[in-house]
C-alpha cells in the first residue's frame, strides 16, 4: 500500500501534472472555437439563406453521426494525402512556384495539437450549433415585434432581446458539451498528443503498473470534469431567470 | 486515382465485416446498460438514502471519466490483473472484446439510469398509489406498473444514447478490438490510404447511426400505447 | 374640421399573402384624441391594418401620414422615428421574457430613446404606477398574469410619448376575470386623451368610449360610422348584425 503510494504521488502525478497543461491548452482553445463555430453555424441554420442552411445542416448531420476519433485521423492523417497529391501534380506546382506560395499544400500537414484542435472544435461546434439553434428557434416572433414596433434598429434587437433569451436556452447544452469535450480531449493520444492519457500510457508503459496509473489519471478527469460542471452551473445560476430557470436534473 | 478505388474496393469487406464487431460491441453495451441502468434507477428513484448516495456516486463516476482511459484501466488493469489469479484462469478475462462491452456497458449504464429515472419521474404520482391501493407490493407495482410504462417513455433516450454508443464503439480498437476504426488504421497503414480509408469509416458508421436510428423508431412504434406520448 | 387637428392619416393601405388579399385599399383619417374601433369576423384584417399601420407587416400599397408627413418606410432611420411615435399593444402582450417589468418599460427609453438611466427609470415607474402596477415593477413576465402583463405593456408603449397607440385585440388572449383590469386602464387612456386604434370583440365596452367604429370583413372597411349611427336599434348595419351575433354568443360579449 505503502508503495503504491509513493509510486503515484512520486512517478505519477509529476507526469500526469504535465499532460494536464497539454490537456489544458488542448481544451481551452477548443472549447471556445467550438463555440464560435457553433455559434455561427446555428445561427446560419436559423436565418439563413436556404443554401446556407442545407450545408450547415449536412455539417451537423456528418459530424454528429461519425465517431470523432475518425475525424481526428482523417485531419492528422488523411490532409497530408492531399498535400502530397497537390504536389504531385506539375502544373500546379509550377503556378505556385511562381508565385513564391509552394509552401500552401504543406498547412495540410497539422501538427498532432493542430490537429486535435481543429478536429475538437469543428466536431463540438457541430454539437453546439444544435442548442444555438434551439435558443434563436425558442425566440417568439412577437418578441422580435415587440421590439420593432419600439423603434429599435435590427442590432438593438439582435443585442437586447434575442442574444440575451438565446443565450440563457442555449447555455446548459453548451456548458454540457465543454464537459464532454474535456472528456473527449483524450483522444488528442490517439494521435501522439501527449496530453493527460497520453502522459498515462506513457508512464504505464514504462512501469508497467497500468492500474494504478490509469486509475489515477480516471481521477484527474474526474476532477476536472467536476470542476468544469460546477463552474458552469454557477454561471447559469447567476444568468438564471424566473422563466428561464435552469433544468435541475 | 485509380489506386484510391482499387484501395478502397480491396479494403470493403475487411472494413464492412469489422461493421459487425460494431454491431455486436454495442447490442452488449446496451444490454449490459439495460440490466444495471434499470436497478440503478429504481434505487435512485425509491431507494433509501445510502442507496441513493451510491447510485449518484456511480453515475458521477462513470460519466466523469473519458472511455479511453477506463479502457485501457480495465484492460491493462483491471482484467489483466484478474486473469493472473489462478482459480480465474479458466474465464480467460484478459479479453479486449470483453474489457471494450464491460466498459462501454457500465458507462452506459450510468446514462442509461438517468433517462430511466426521468421516465420514471414524469409517470403521474397516481400510478404507483393505484397499485398499492389494490394490494401490490412495492416490488410488484415497480415491476408490473411502473416500469412498462417507464421504458417505453425511455426509447427516445434510448435513440440517443445508442447513437453516441455507437461512436464510443469505434474507441475499442484502442484495447486491440477488430472493429472498424481498428481496420481502417490496420489497412491505411499498408496502403498509405488514410484520407479515403477514414471517409469510408465515416460513411460506416453514418449509416450504422441511421439505421439503428430508424430500428428504434420502428419499435416505439410498435410498442406504443393509445394516448401515451412523450 | 382643422387640418392639423388630424394626427394619423391612412391611404390606400393593401397587403396580400401570397395572391390572397388579406387588407385591401384602407383609408382613413384620424383626430387627435379619438378613439377609432375595429370590429368584425376574426380574419378581417383587422390585425392586418393595425400592423401594415406601423410597417411591422409591410403592406404592398398605400400611404401613412403622422403628424402631416408622410412616412418613408426605407429609410430605416425615419421608420424607426415614426415607431416610437406610434405605441403597439399586441394580443399576447409579448413582454420581453428576460426583462423584469421595469426593465421592459424602460429598455426602449435608454436604448432607442438614449435617456440617462436615472430619468429612464422613473419615467418607468410613473408609468408602472399609472396602471396600477408599480409595486410589481421588480418581477419578470413569467411571474405576471396575463392582465398584470397587458397592463406592463400598455406602460411599456406609454412611455414612448407616442402620438398613436395601436391596439390589437388587447383582451382577448385573458381569462374572463382578467379583463376588466385591462379594459379599465384602456378607459382611462381614453378619457385622458390619448389617439387610440383598437381592435376588439368588447362591443358594449368600446361603444360607451368610441368615437367611430370601422367595421372590417375580408380586408376591407366596408363600414364606418359613430357607435350611435352603426348601433342604433333601428339600424340595420352589418356592424349592428355582427355585434348582435357576438352578443347572442357570449350572452353580452361587451360587458
Amino acid at each position: 500500500m505503502d508503495d503504491t503510494w509513493s509510486f503515484v504521488t512520486e512517478q505519477v502525478i509529476p507526469g500526469l501534472n504535465l499532460g494536464f497543461w497539454a490537456t489544458v491548452q488542448l481544451a481551452v482553445p477548443s472549447a471556445l472555437l467550438g463555440l464560435f463555430t457553433g455559434i455561427v453555424v446555428g445561427v446560419l441554420r436559423v436565418y439563413g439563406p436556404r443554401p446556407a442552411q442545407r450545408l450547415a445542416n449536412g455539417y451537423v448531420s456528418f459530424f454528429r453521426g461519425t465517431p470523432l476519433v475518425v475525424q481526428l485521423f482523417c485531419w492528422y492523417f488523411g490532409l497530408p494525402q492531399i498535400c502530397l497529391f497537390i504536389e504531385s501534380l506539375g502544373p500546379v506546382m509550377g503556378v505556385l512556384n511562381a508565385l513564391h506560395l509552394a509552401w500552401v499544400p504543406r498547412l495540410l500537414v497539422l501538427s498532432p495539437m493542430g490537429a486535435a484542435i481543429l478536429g475538437f472544435s469543428l466536431c463540438s461546434g457541430a454539437y453546439h450549433s444544435e442548442y444555438v439553434r434551439g435558443g434563436l428557434m425558442s425566440i417568439r416572433t412577437g418578441q422580435i415585434k415587440a421590439a420593432q414596433a419600439l423603434g429599435m434598429s435590427p442590432m438593438q434587437t439582435v443585442l437586447h432581446v434575442v442574444l440575451p433569451q438565446a443565450v440563457r436556452r442555449a447555455l446548459p447544452g453548451c456548458g454540457n458539451e465543454i464537459v464532454y469535450l474535456i472528456k473527449y480531449s483524450s483522444l488528442a493520444s490517439v494521435v501522439t498528443v501527449n496530453e493527460l492519457t497520453g502522459m498515462a500510457r506513457g508512464i504505464a508503459k514504462s512501469t508497467w503498473r497500468n492500474t494504478e496509473v490509469f486509475f489515477t489519471v480516471g481521477v484527474y478527469y474526474l476532477l476536472l470534469v467536476t470542476l468544469a460542471t460546477f463552474i458552469l452551473g454557477w454561471v447559469e445560476d447567476r444568468l438564471s431567470l424566473p422563466g428561464f430557470e435552469r433544468r435541475r436534473e | 486515382m485509380p489506386d484510391i478505388l482499387t484501395a478502397i474496393w480491396e479494403a470493403l469487406p475487411f472494413m464492412l465485416s469489422g461493421a459487425w464487431v460494431n454491431a455486436v460491441l454495442i447490442v452488449g453495451a446496451m444490454l449490459v446498460g439495460l440490466m444495471l441502468g434499470v436497478p440503478l434507477a429504481v434505487g435512485q428513484v425509491y431507494g433509501c438514502k445510502p442507496v441513493r448516495r451510491v447510485v449518484q456516486i456511480y453515475v458521477w463516476a462513470f460519466r466523469g471519466v473519458p472511455i479511453l482511459v477506463q479502457l485501457y484501466l480495465f484492460y491493462f488493469g483491471i482484467l489483466a490483473w484478474a486473469s493472473s489469479i489462478p482459480w480465474l484462469g479458466w474465464a480467460h478475462l484478459e479479453s479486449p472484446f470483453l474489457a471494450a462491452v464491460l466498459v462501454l456497458g457500465l458507462t452506459s449504464a450510468a446514462y442509461q439510469s438517468q433517462i430511466f429515472r426521468g421516465a420514471i419521474l414524469s409517470l403521474p404520482a397516481g400510478q404507483f398509489k393505484a397499485a398499492r391501493a389494490l394490494g401490490m407490493s412495492d416490488a410488484t407495482a415497480i415491476t408490473t406498473i411502473i416500469l412498462p410504462q417507464a421504458l417505453r417513455l425511455s426509447i427516445p433516450g434510448w435513440s440517443n444514447e445508442y447513437s453516441i454508443l455507437l461512436k464510443d464503439s469505434a474507441l475499442a480498437f484502442s484495447v486491440g478490438v477488430m472493429e472498424v476504426m481498428a481496420r481502417t488504421r490496420a489497412v491505411a497503414s499498408t496502403t498509405h490510404q488514410p484520407l479515403p480509408l477514414s471517409i469510408l469509416a465515416g460513411i460506416i458508421f453514418f449509416a450504422l447511426t441511421w439505421v439503428g436510428v430508424k430500428a428504434l423508431l420502428a419499435l416505439e412504434k410498435k410498442v406504443r400505447i393509445p394516448g401515451y406520448s412523450h | 374640421m382643422n387640418d392639423s387637428d388630424i394626427i394619423l392619416k391612412v391611404e390606400g393601405l393593401s397587403k396580400a399573402f401570397g395572391n390572397k388579399p388579406v387588407l385591401q385599399d384602407a383609408t382613413f383619417t384620424q383626430r387627435r384624441g379619438t378613439l377609432k374601433v375595429l370590429v368584425g369576423p376574426s380574419g378581417g384584417g383587422k390585425s392586418t391594418l393595425l400592423q401594415c399601420i406601423n410597417y411591422l407587416i409591410p403592406p404592398d400599397q398605400g400611404r401613412v401620414w403622422l403628424d402631416g408627413r408622410q412616412i418613408n418606410p426605407k429609410s430605416r432611420r425615419e421608420l424607426s422615428a415614426y415607431r416610437q411615435e406610434v405605441g403597439m399593444i399586441f394580443q399576447d402582450f409579448n413582454l420581453f421574457d428576460h426583462l423584469n417589468a421595469l426593465e421592459n418599460v424602460r429598455i426602449a427609453l435608454l436604448k432607442v430613446k438614449g435617456m440617462a438611466k436615472a430619468a429612464a427609470t422613473e419615467r418607468a415607474m410613473a408609468e408602472l404606477a399609472r396602471v396600477g402596477l408599480a409595486g410589481k415593477a421588480d418581477l419578470y413576465p413569467a411571474q405576471l398574469s396575463g392582465g398584470q402583463k397587458q397592463r406592463v405593456s400598455i406602460a411599456r408603449a406609454l412611455a414612448m410619448d407616442p402620438k398613436v397607440l395601436l391596439l390589437d385585440e388587447p383582451t382577448s388572449a385573458l381569462d374572463p376575470e382578467l379583463i376588466g383590469e385591462v379594459l379599465t386602464v384602456i378607459k382611462d387612456l381614453a378619457q385622458a386623451g390619448i389617439t387610440m386604434i383598437m381592435a376588439t370583440h368588447q362591443i358594449s365596452f368600446s361603444a360607451s368610449l368610441a368615437d367611430e367604429f370601422l367595421f372590417m370583413e375580408k380586408g376591407r372597411i366596408v363600414e364606418h360610422g359613430s357607435p350611435a349611427e352603426l348601433l342604433g336599434k333601428d339600424c340595420c348595419s352589418r356592424t349592428q348584425a355582427f355585434c348582435a351575433k357576438l352578443s347572442e354568443l357570449a350572452g353580452d360579449a361587451g360587458q
